[in-house]
C-alpha cells in the first residue's frame, strides 16, 4: 500500500516532456492514457511480462520489473493448454498451476499491492468463459488490472466478452500477425483497447537469435493505419532486438527472456536488472 | 453478481437450440452448430482457417473435380464401399440383431482414411506442401502419412509420448511411409498435447504446411468439413441397411466417440430417420456426461475442466479416445436431445472386444469395442428392447492393439 509513485525511478527524467506515472485509480491505472502519455513524452515503451504465481516472489519479480523503468506490465493467468507459447511459457504456466495458481489468487495478489503503471492480463479464452464474462471482468478490475490480451479471442469471437470488458472498465487488447490482412488490420486496431499488440512473426512465444523480418513490416502498417501505442511482441530476447523491434512501434514486450531467469532461479534484483538494460537500450535508441 | 453470470451462462446454453428437426447440415457463417463451434484462434491462424473454409467450399460443390477424384480414391484405393455384415452369431447372443459397419475393411484399417483423402486433396488444391497432423491411438497419424505419400507431401505427425509408447507399432508405420513422428512431452503428453504441439507448428509454418486435423473438432471449418468427408460412412450404411431391412431403418444406430468423426459421419446418414442415434465415450473422457461448455483447440463444446477452466486429462485404455473434449457437433446434437451419449469403462470394453472376435472372428479396434460394449450392457440392463435392430460402425480394426491387449488380460 505504501509504495506511491515515486517509488519509480525515471531513467531520462529530465527531458522535456518526459512520461509521468499516471496516479493510481480505485482499480489500478488505466492502459491507453498511460501508454499514449507516455509515448508522446518521446519514450519507448517496455513492458515485462511475469507469468502469475510462478513462484512465492512472483510479485516481487513484477515489483521489481517496474521498478527498473517498465510503462506496464502484463501478468499471465496461466492456462493448461497455451497453444500461442512456446516452452519457456509453458514450463512457466505449468509450475504456476501446479503451485495452486488460480484467477483469484493472483489477482488477490495483486489487490494487495499498488502498482503506478496499467497491469494487463493475458490468459486464454477459457478462463474468461469459466469464470463467466462479467464476473471476469470484475476479478481483473477488482486486481487493479484495467486491460486483458486474450490470444485466442480474434475479432469474430468478441461477442461476448467484448462488451462485458467494457463495461467492466477492462481495455482488450488485440493482436494483429504479420499475415493479416490491410483491412483486417484496420478494423482490428479500431476494435483494439489499451494498445496494439504487433506480433512480430508467424510462430509462438519464446527467445530467438534474430529480430524477424516480418515485425518491422508489421510495426510500419500498423503505425499507418492506428495512432493508439503499437507495442511488438513474440521473440524479442535482448536488449538490441528491442531496440530494432521498436525503431517503427512504439514499444516492446519482453516476457521469455524473463522468465527463463525467474525458472532458473533468479532473483526479483537480478530480473530487476535486466528491466533495466532494456529500459537503457531503450532510452539510448 | 453470481447469479447474474448464472443467468449469462444460461443465456448462452440456450442459444440456438431451439425447436424444429435437427438437421447435420452446414453450419451457420460463424461456424457454429448451435451454442458450440466458432473460430477461437489466434490471429495469425485466422487467414489460414478461412482460405481453408473457401477451398473446401469450393472443392465441395456438386459434381466438382475435387469430389470425383475424392470419390475415385475412396473407391480404388481405400477400397470403399465398406461392407455391411449382418452379425448371426453375434445377434444371437445379445438378442438383437446387430449390423457392423465394416470400417474396419478399408486402407489403413480405420476410417480415418476417408478424411485424410479429401484433406490430402485439398492441400493440393491450396497449394500447400506440407501436412501436420495429430494423432492419439496412431490410426490418424498412419492415415495421414499414407495420405502424405500418396500425394508426394511432406508429413509431421505429432503424437503424446504416452500414446508412442502403447502405441509402438503405428509409429513404425508412420516411420514406414515416409512421415516424420515427433513425440509430445507436454501436458499430459496424449492426443490433447498433441493437438496442441501440432497447433504451434502450425502457426510457425502456416504458409507451406496445412494442418490435417483428425477430428470433427478444432476451429471451424474442421468439425463441419470433416463430417462431410465422413458422410460417406453414414450414407453408405443407410443403403445398405435399406437394402438389406426391404426399405427400413434401424431402431438404434450406435458409434463410439472421441473427437467423434466416425460418429459424426454415420449420424450424418441416419439424423432424418427414426432411428435413436447414440455416441459411446470412454468412461475416463465423457466430455457430454462430466463436461462443462468451455473453448479448446479452436472450439466451443464440452470440456472436461476444473472450477477455474483448467482442462483436465482424460483416461481412457483406448488412446484415440483420450480426449477432454467432443466435437462441437455432438454437443448441439446432444442439448438438441437428437443423439444421446453414453459411457463404457476399460472392463466392460475389454469383453466386449473378445465377445466380437469369438462370434464373428473380428477382432475390433479398442475404441469401437466401446461401442459394442455399451451395446452389449444395454442389451442386458433392457435399455436397448430385444429385437431391435441396431447399426453399429466399427471404426477400425483390433491389429493396433493386440500388444497391450494381451498386456491388460494377462
Amino acid at each position: 500500500m505504501s509504495s506511491g509513485t515515486g517509488a519509480r525511478p525515471g531513467p531520462g527524467g529530465e527531458t522535456p516532456g518526459a512520461w509521468r506515472p499516471a496516479a493510481p485509480l480505485a482499480g489500478g491505472v488505466a492502459v491507453e492514457p498511460a501508454l499514449r502519455a507516455a509515448r508522446d513524452g518521446g519514450r519507448k515503451l517496455l513492458v515485462p511480462y511475469v507469468t502469475g504465481g510462478l513462484g512465492p516472489g512472483w510479485v516481487d519479480v513484477l515489483r521489481a520489473a517496474v521498478d527498473a523503468g517498465a510503462d506496464a506490465v502484463e501478468v499471465g493467468l496461466p492456462f493448461s493448454d497455451p497453444v500461442m507459447d512456446g516452452p519457456t511459457i509453458q514450463e512457466a504456466s505449468l509450475r504456476a498451476l501446479e503451485a495452486g495458481a488460480t484467477p483469484a489468487a493472483i489477482l488477490g495478489s495483486l489487490a494487495s499491492i499498488e502498482l503506478p503503471v496499467p497491469v494487463v492480463a493475458m490468459t486464454y479464452y477459457n478462463l474468461v468463459l469459466r469464470a463467466g464474462h462479467r464476473r471476469f471482468a470484475k476479478l481483473l478490475v477488482d486486481g487493479g488490472v484495467r486491460g486483458a490480451i486474450v490470444p485466442d479471442l480474434p475479432l469474430e469471437e468478441l461477442g461476448d466478452w467484448g462488451p462485458a470488458a467494457e463495461v467492466g472498465g477492462v481495455e482488450t487488447v488485440l493482436l494483429a500477425a504479420p499475415v493479416t490482412p490491410d483491412d483486417r488490420l484496420a478494423e482490428l486496431c479500431e476494435r483494439s483497447h489499451g494498445f496494439v499488440y504487433g506480433v512480430n512473426l508467424m510462430g509462438v512465444t519464446g527467445e530467438r537469435k534474430s529480430l524477424s523480418t516480418s515485425a518491422d513490416v508489421l510495426a510500419k502498417r500498423l503505425k499507418a493505419v492506428t495512432d493508439k501505442p503499437v507495442i511488438m511482441g513474440f521473440g524479442i530476447s535482448n536488449p538490441e532486438q528491442a531496440v530494432a523491434a521498436s525503431v517503427n512501434a512504439d514499444g516492446v514486450v519482453v516476457a521469455s527472456a524473463l522468465m527463463r531467469l525467474v525458472l532458473g532461479g533468479a532473483s526479483p534484483a537480478q530480473v530487476g536488472d535486466t528491466v533495466a538494460a532494456f529500459r537503457t537500450a531503450l532510452d539510448k535508441g | 453478481m453470481e447469479s447474474q453470470d448464472d443467468v449469462e451462462a444460461q443465456r448462452e446454453e440456450m442459444t440456438g437450440t431451439s425447436s424444429g428437426p435437427v438437421r447435420m447440415g452446414e453450419p451457420t457463417a460463424d461456424g457454429r452448430f448451435g451454442a458450440f463451434g466458432g473460430r477461437y484462434l489466434p490471429e495469425s491462424l485466422v487467414p489460414a482457417c478461412q482460405e481453408l473454409e473457401a477451398a473446401f467450399r469450393a472443392a465441395w460443390a456438386p459434381d466438382t473435380d475435387f469430389r470425383r477424384r475424392y470419390r475415385a480414391l475412396l473407391k480404388d484405393y481405400a477400397g470403399r464401399p465398406t461392407p455391411l455384415t449382418d452379425c448371426e452369431r453375434l445377434s444371437e447372443a445379445l438378442g438383437v440383431r446387430v449390423l457392423l459397419k465394416r470400417e474396419d475393411l478399408t486402407h489403413t484399417g480405420s476410417h480415418k482414411i476417408n478424411n485424410v483423402i479429401g484433406q490430402g486433396l485439398l492441400t493440393l488444391e491450396m497449394g500447400k506442401t506440407r501436412l501436420v497432423a495429430e494423432t492419439g491411438a496412431g490410426q490418424h497419424g498412419v492415415a495421414s502419412a499414407t495420405a502424405a505419400a500418396l500425394f508426394g507431401l511432406e508429413c509431421v505427425v505429432y503424437m503424446g509420448e504416452v500414446d508412442t509408447e502403447r502405441q509402438e507399432l503405428n509409429v513404425f508405420r508412420m516411420k514406414l511411409l515416409g512421415a516424420e513422428v515427433r513425440p509430445v512431452g507436454s501436458g499430459s503428453r496424449t492426443l490433447k498435447d498433441a493437438v496442441n504441439e501440432a497447433l504451434r507448428d502450425w502457426v510457425a509454418s502456416v504458409e507451406t504446411t496445412h494442418y490435417c486435423l483428425g477430428s470433427v473438432m478444432g476451429p471451424h471449418p474442421y468439425p463441419w468439413m470433416v463430417r462431410e468427408l465422413q458422410r460417406v460412412v453414414g450414407d453408405e450404411a443407410r443403403a445398405q441397411v435399406r437394402a438389406l431391412l426391404c426399405g427400413a431403418d434401424p431402431d438404434l444406430v450406435v458409434a463410439c466417440v472421441g473427437g467423434g468423426s466416425n460418429a459424426a459421419g454415420t449420424f450424418a446418414g441416419f439424423v432424418d430417420t427414426t432411428a435413436r442415434l447414440v455416441g459411446v465415450e470412454a468412461a475416463g473422457g465423457s466430455a457430454i456426461g462430466r463436461g462443462v461448455p468451455g473453448v479448446l483447440h479452436g472450439m466451443r463444446s464440452y470440456l472436461l475442466q476444473d472450477e477455474w477452466g483448467q482442462i483436465l486429462e482424460a483416461q481412457s485404455i483406448s488412446a484415440g479416445l483420450d480426449y477432454p473434449g467432443i466435437g462441437p457437433e455432438h454437443a448441439y446434437l446432444a442439448d438438441a436431445g437428437r443423439a444421446t451419449y453414453e459411457v463404457a469403462e476399460d472392463r466392460e470394453v475389454l469383453e466386449a472386444l473378445q465377445l466380437l472376435a469369438r462370434t464373428e472372428g473380428i477382432i475390433p479396434a479398442l475404441e469401437p469395442a466401446h461401442a459394442l460394449a455399451w451395446l452389449v450392457r444395454a442389451t442386458r440392463d433392457g435399455s436397448v428392447p430385444a429385437g431391435s435392430t441396431v447399426m453399429l460402425t466399427l471404426s477400425g480394426r483390433g491389429d493396433k492393439d493386440a500388444e497391450q491387449v494381451m498386456a491388460a488380460l494377462r
